[in-house]
């Protein structure tokens, strides 16, 4: 007679946990305004990425053509792929030292897998990832960047 | 040419008359056959192309997604989109196949569709063939539709192809059981095989009302065995990417693969159709009790339209469950069968038999 009873509470129960799924399902369909899809290129003006997007290795300037980058070369050593080359170059102060600044922050779009490697172990905070993503170009030499720009120098106060 | 939305008969009646009037009786039969076959066909094409396009909107919805949207406005287009890169494709043969019946098995599925359709009482007087053993002509043609997946898989010489034709066929074979027995149930009530006679005896109510409880279980029972007859999530194990590549049709391409895939969203269609016919009242109208105004303003809705509203309803169920569930095993879809379904199914058959005897029913 047990057996009797399993097979129903068994089959009542089944039935049960069915309709909590359909119960689940469906309220995502009759609510439309919950679709998570974007209709991209006619989105494209109202378009926000997230901040944890990460687009490409970018270096920021002030508004004195200033970067952060010591060249110490720290993120070329920590990038799994080689997508970034630092070219330094060795200035004479006029105290009579040398020092070292960075002539060429080369970085490869076309390499880079976004690992954000390079961005969390530079020292001075130089560089960041940015939100852009429409990197299609035509010729894959337009994918090596030089992060610094022209005539660009360090920023006073950071520490080497 | 009289013609009214509510009655489709006196529209067959004239185009018979005219008909009749200038071909001989076995021209007349002839072009009728013709006219038939015709519209069945067009149907086929448009309504499987739209069920492929409401099947992809529906689930995009469950999936919050927005689904096709690219081709025509809302995607409307998309289908058909898809279907002329159908038709353009290359037919590819696998060398070792068995050619004769390689090329027959889609044809056997999409006919058997055909037939299916012919039999169903779309509104009053739209009906090709109304056989007096309707209900069981449908049952068993839709089992010839097994020959067809299990002749493709075995024809295409291909091992997946092959485990996959058994798994529907054993599927298949073991549901038609359900399918068969959860009509009976309502056939008792009704006291006819006749599709059009079960109809009729809905005008005083549907018999999923009217039978109450072993009508709800039936129609429960009827709509997941239907759904697994047609090969359908969660009961889609035929296709499995993983294992078994597409299954039956792995080796199919173009239009022949055009056919299988037709073949399921219109057997998706029949077994809608057969719920609405036999349980929720065919194209009868929404009638309660005695509330005249209501009932009137009711009939006015064409029944054609009824049948279709309550067709998609369903096919809206399937799609639900298609959508939810988790696929299963192929061992538990047999339990599922065998100790499950067909068990509560001749349960429900005695209920039903007790209560159309003692006269328990609406
Ligand atoms: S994100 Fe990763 S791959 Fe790209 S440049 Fe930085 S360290 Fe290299
Ligand atoms: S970007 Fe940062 S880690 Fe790379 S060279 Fe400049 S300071 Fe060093």
């Amino acid at each position: 007679m047990s057996a009797i009873w399993k097979y129903i509470s068994d089959v009542l129960k089944g039935i049960w946990t069915l309709i909590q799924g359909m119960r689940i399902t469906g309220y995502y369909f009759f609510r439309p305004r919950l679709i998570v899809t974007q209709q991209y290129p006619e989105n494209r003006r109202t378009l926000e990425m997230f901040e944890r997007f990460r687009g490409e290795v970018t270096m920021p300037h002030n508004e004195n053509n200033e970067h952060r980058c010591t060249g110490c070369g720290i993120c070329e050593i920590s990038c799994p792929n080689g997508s970034i080359e630092i070219i330094t170059a060795t200035v004479l102060l006029p105290d009579g030292k040398k020092k070292r600044i960075i002539d060429k922050h080369i970085y490869h779009l076309g390499m880079c897998s976004l690992c954000n490697l390079c961005v969390k172990n530079c020292p001075s905070d130089a560089i960041v990832m940015a939100q852009t993503f429409e990197h299609a170009v035509w010729d894959r030499t337009q994918l090596t960047k030089v992060l610094n720009r022209p005539g660009s120098k360090i920023m006073e106060g950071v520490k080497e | 040419m009289a013609f009214s939305i509510y009655d489709f008969s006196t529209l067959t009646q004239s185009i018979h008359d005219g008909l009749s009037s200038r071909l001989s009786p076995t021209g007349t039969l002839a072009m009728e056959w013709a006219i038939v076959g015709i519209v069945i066909l067009l149907f086929v094409a448009v309504f499987g192309l739209f069920l492929v396009y409401a099947e992809r909107k529906v689930c995009a919805f469950f999936q919050q997604r927005l689904g096709p949207m690219r081709v025509g406005p809302w995607g409307l287009v998309q289908t058909i989109a898809d279907f002329i890169k159908l038709l353009m494709k290359e037919l590819i043969q696998p060398a070792r196949a068995d050619k004769f019946l390689y090329n027959l098995a889609p044809f056997i599925v999409i006919i058997v569709t055909f037939l299916a359709i012919s039999v169903i009482p779309f509104a009053k007087g739209l009906q090709a063939f109304d056989f007096d053993i309707g209900v069981f002509f449908v049952t068993s043609i839709t089992a010839v539709g097994v020959i067809g997946i299990l002749l493709a898989g075995w024809s295409s010489n291909n091992k997946y192809s092959l485990i996959g034709a058994m798994r529907s066929g054993a599927q298949i074979i073991s549901y038609e059981l359900s399918v068969g027995l959860s009509l009976i149930t309502i056939v008792i009530m009704a006291g006819t095989l006749q599709l059009s006679g079960i109809v009729e005896a809905q005008r005083a109510g549907w018999f999923i009302y009217r039978g109450h409880i072993p009508a709800i279980i039936a129609f429960f029972v009827f709509v997941i065995a239907g759904t697994a007859e047609t090969n359908r999530g969660p009961f889609d194990l035929a296709e499995a990417e993983s294992e078994l590549t597409a299954g039956f049709h792995t080796e199919y391409s173009g239009i022949k693969f055009a056919f299988f895939f037709l073949a399921e969203y219109v057997n998706l269609f029949i077994v809608s159709a057969m719920a609405t016919t036999v349980f929720l009242g065919g194209w009868m109208a929404l009638h309660v009790g005695n509330l005249e105004g209501f009932n009137h303003v009711m009939d006015l809705l064409p029944p054609v339209f009824w049948f279709f509203i309550k067709v998609f309803f369903v096919i809206f169920l399937i799609m639900w469950f298609k959508w939810t569930f988790p696929r299963l095993r192929i061992d538990q879809i047999l339990t599922l069968e065998w100790k499950f379904l067909l068990p509560i199914n001749l349960f429900n058959i005695i209920l039903m038999t007790v209560i159309v005897l003692l006269g328990w029913h609406f």
